[in-house]
């Protein structure tokens, strides 16, 4: 038997291999990464909670990286009344006009996704209202409308019809455009001048100006404006979990029952036989989908049942092994001293035989992390979690593909592609060490 | 020869009597995990209900009715139906049931979902999907099964040489599913190049003559078919070109060898003879993982075959089409296991003639 050493050198002879360690120990630093920097209520939260997270994130919006190919396109601009230009006049009684102005540069020439203003007034009978105007570049200035503000408000130029019908196209495009050509937006030190009045003494309204662009994170975002570097990142852990836990939950499995029916033998074999042929006849993918439309969908449900099913079957990988080393001198000996059935089971059969294991579950890694996505991609995957299936279910379904938005559906894929890879390339070399019949071809 | 016949006959029987008792039991495995929150009594009881509405609506002499005796009546006629199917029996005779309508594929009607002929019994609705499965499927897998033994034995042959051991270390490729690949390829040949279809079976509306009609199939099937190969081929090539090259280090090829047989004639009596069985038993694994995948395949490139269709019932959460579709792919994997049996036997001689040697 080799020992860890022994193996870990065999394998630098082959450099798939040491690819396929690299790949999997970055996987292991993404994930405990990921773990630490966002705990798991954090990341389900940041996934799950609804749009009041993501509102301030553009919808959508590519990885930022897209600009270091030239896409020139915008990010998003945040400016707050809190650190604007303010002056302030007494203009009655009790009236005062502040005057906020929200000055930003604007260096792109593709126009932004769109525009809103986010409002908090406090007052006790007469809402503030305000005066909203737009000065470009070239110092033109076009009226924005006036707006009284109750409370907590979200005004979404880009959604008001009104404006739109006055300046006869979509605000976030008609307000950016460059007159000289209408199709590109001009770039330089925009302004939203906002004419606060309020009415009382204590009353006041802070604002917050989004001009939202079309890049966003490392990642870029969703349909739903959620930040998919969240879900790219916890996918990691998951699908390493989710695959670890089946593949080693499942070989052991058969390989201890394998193990004891090889040694039994008898009546044993017959039933074997049989469950061989029925595990190969039950439709797991179909069955899963049953368990997960019928009764849950979550991701440990699905674990518990993929490891009733590998424990029905596929006995038959190890067992000509096993009679093989059921006739070893050694177990003779050990049968000889009056060790128990299970003893030797436990202590002598299934020990020898351990390496002959290792290559095909990690081999299986792989598999079951498809198999997750597999699932989720047919709209079964777990309720809360973010995985790489689900957000390739996602991209695909909202017609990532037509729209063009490729970075939705090829980063989890990329993801999935190099986690397979990265097991696949030592399982196969694994396979060639431990598998003497390989080992010279 | 006609001993043979007989022999490989009675083999096949046994054979198909110990499968069909197999089948028989995962069936019934299905049908008690369909039914572990009740599933196959709603199923049964929404049926029931509809038939008596229908008989009570249709019943002139109980129009005249106000809706409360109208309620009454139906209450109890139900109730009366019920018993009558059996629902208050204990589960064990109920499973019974079940399974005799499962092995006969008799779900009833669809809640939600119709043929494309306007049927809603859910038989008919397998069966017509079954078809475009069939085609996919047995388009890819005989394609990937040629040309993996073919360019396996030419790899064989070459040992050692470059492509040879290109194609060794290109062997991780296949761990993705095909549907992976069929993403990959929708990306590229659908969205970015614009060349081929995003999916589907025919063009809409379908061709009017025979000639393109098939013509435009074949065009939706070139992106499924491809996705098969690429997922499939490395992994193939790999195992069986090993395959090839341990039954050719067998003893009587060495012998074939020095007896100065054509190099041809040795690859195909000595060494593809030999390697066939084992390779039709990886090609059986093969294909039953494909039966599953395509699942999801078939979901990605929207063919209108038995995974499409269990798609949309889980879309339209469409209980009595999901557990037939469950059923009918026990029965495809069972005749896929069954077929390839078949053909082992009649590749190996030692299970063809087996019987000969006992007498």
């Amino acid at each position: 038997m080799m020992g860890f050493w022994a193996v870990f050198a065999e394998l630098r002879r082959h450099p798939s291999a040491m690819v396929g360690l690299v790949i999997i120990f970055l996987l292991l630093v993404m994930s405990i990464y990921a773990v630490i920097r966002i705990p798991y209520s954090e990341a389900v939260r940041l996934w799950r909670a609804g749009e009041v997270v993501w509102l301030e994130n553009p919808r959508n919006a590519a990885p930022k990286w897209y600009n270091w190919f030239g896409a020139g396109l915008p990010e998003t601009i945040k400016i707050e009344t809190a650190a604007a230009e303010r002056t302030e006049e007494r203009v009655g009684e009790s009236t005062k006009r502040v005057t906020y102005r929200l000055a930003f540069d604007f260096p792109y020439k593709r126009f932004p996704q769109e525009l809103a203003l986010f409002f908090t007034s406090t007052y006790t009978t007469v809402p503030p209202q305000l005066v909203l105007s737009w000065r470009t570049p070239d110092g033109r200035e076009i009226p924005l409308g006036t707006r009284t503000v109750r409370g907590v408000e979200r005004y979404v130029l880009s959604g008001d019809s009104t404006l739109l019908r006055r300046l006869g196209r979509a605000p976030e495009e008609s307000l950016f455009s460059d007159p000289k050509n209408p199709e590109q937006a001009l770039s330089g030190r925009y302004e939203l001048v906002m004419d606060v009045y309020t009415f009382e003494p204590g009353a006041s309204l802070s604002a917050k100006f989004i001009v939202y662009g079309r890049v966003y994170g490392w990642a870029g975002t969703d349909h739903l404006r959620r930040d998919l570097s969240i879900g790219l990142l916890w996918g990691a852990p998951i699908a390493v979990a989710f695959g670890f836990t089946a593949a080693v939950g499942i070989a052991l499995i058969q390989f201890i029952l394998s193990g004891i029916g090889a040694w039994f033998g008898g009546a044993l074999d017959i039933l074997i036989d049989r469950l061989t042929e029925l595990r190969m006849i039950l439709p797991l993918l179909p069955i899963l989908i049953l368990v997960g439309m019928l009764w849950s969908r979550s991701i440990w449900v699905i674990l518990a049942t993929l490891l009733m099913y590998g424990s029905i079957g596929g006995y038959k990988t190890y067992r000509a092994m096993f009679l093989q080393a059921r006739e070893a001198p050694y177990i003779e000996a050990a049968k000889a001293y009056g060790a128990g059935n299970f003893r030797i089971v436990f202590r002598y059969l299934l020990p020898r035989l351990i390496p002959v294991l290792i290559p095909s579950f990690v081999l299986a890694i792989p598999d079951y992390v498809f198999l997750e996505a597999s699932l989720a991609v047919l709209g079964i995957g777990d309720p809360i979690l973010p995985t790489w299936g689900k957000i390739i279910n996602d991209a695909y379904s909202m017609g990532a593909h037509f729209k063009g938005l490729y970075y939705w559906l090829l980063e989890p894929a990329a993801l999935l592609m190099i986690t397979g890879l990265g097991f696949a390339m030592i399982g196969f070399t694994l396979d060639r060490i431990f598998n003497p019949r390989l080992r010279s071809l | 020869m006609l001993e043979n016949l007989k022999r490989l006959f009675s083999y096949f029987s046994v054979r198909s009597f110990l499968l069909l008792f197999t089948v028989v039991v995962a069936i019934y495995l299905i049908i008690i995990i369909a039914n572990m929150g009740g599933y196959m009594d709603k199923i049964k009881e929404s049926e029931i209900m509809e038939q008596v509405y229908n008989t009570v609506r249709g019943n002139p002499a109980l129009q005249r009715l106000s809706p409360s005796e109208l309620r009454a009546i139906l209450d109890k006629q139900i109730e009366i139906a019920k018993r009558q199917a059996g629902l208050d029996k204990p589960f064990i005779t109920r499973s019974l049931e079940y399974l005799i309508r499962g092995i006969t594929l008799n779900f009833g009607r669809a809640e939600q979902m119709t043929s494309d002929s306007g049927s809603n019994q859910v038989r008919l609705i397998l069966l017509e999907r079954l078809p475009h499965t069939l085609l996919l499927w047995g388009t890819a897998d005989l394609l990937v099964f040629f040309v993996s033994v073919f360019f396996a034995l030419a790899l064989s042959r070459r040992y050692g040489s470059f492509i040879d051991r290109l194609s060794v270390s290109l062997a991780p490729l296949s761990t993705p599913p095909v549907w992976f690949y069929g993403i990959l390829l929708i990306l590229l040949f659908a969205s970015f190049l614009r060349l081929l279809p995003y999916g589907g079976f025919v063009d809409a509306p379908p061709p009017s003559t025979t000639l393109a009609y098939v013509l435009s199939v074949i065009k939706h099937m070139i992106l499924p078919v491809l996705s098969v190969f690429i997922a499939l081929i490395f992994s193939s090539l790999y195992s069986w070109r090993t395959f090839f090259l341990i039954y050719s280090s067998e003893d009587y090829v060495e012998m074939a060898k020095a007896k100065g047989l054509s190099s041809r004639a040795i690859e195909r009596r000595y060494i593809l003879r030999p390697t066939l069985p084992p390779i039709v038993t990886s090609f059986a694994m093969m294909m039953i993982s494909l039966w599953m995948g395509g699942i999801v395949t078939e979901t990605v490139f929207a063919w209108p075959g038995l995974g499409r269709l269990l798609y949309d019932a889980i879309q339209h959460v469409d209980t009595p089409v999901i557990v037939g579709s469950n059923v009918i792919y026990g029965y495809l994997l069972a005749i896929t296991v069954l077929l390839l049996d078949f053909l082992y036997a009649a590749l190996d001689p030692r299970v063809r003639l087996g019987g000969a040697r006992r007498s």
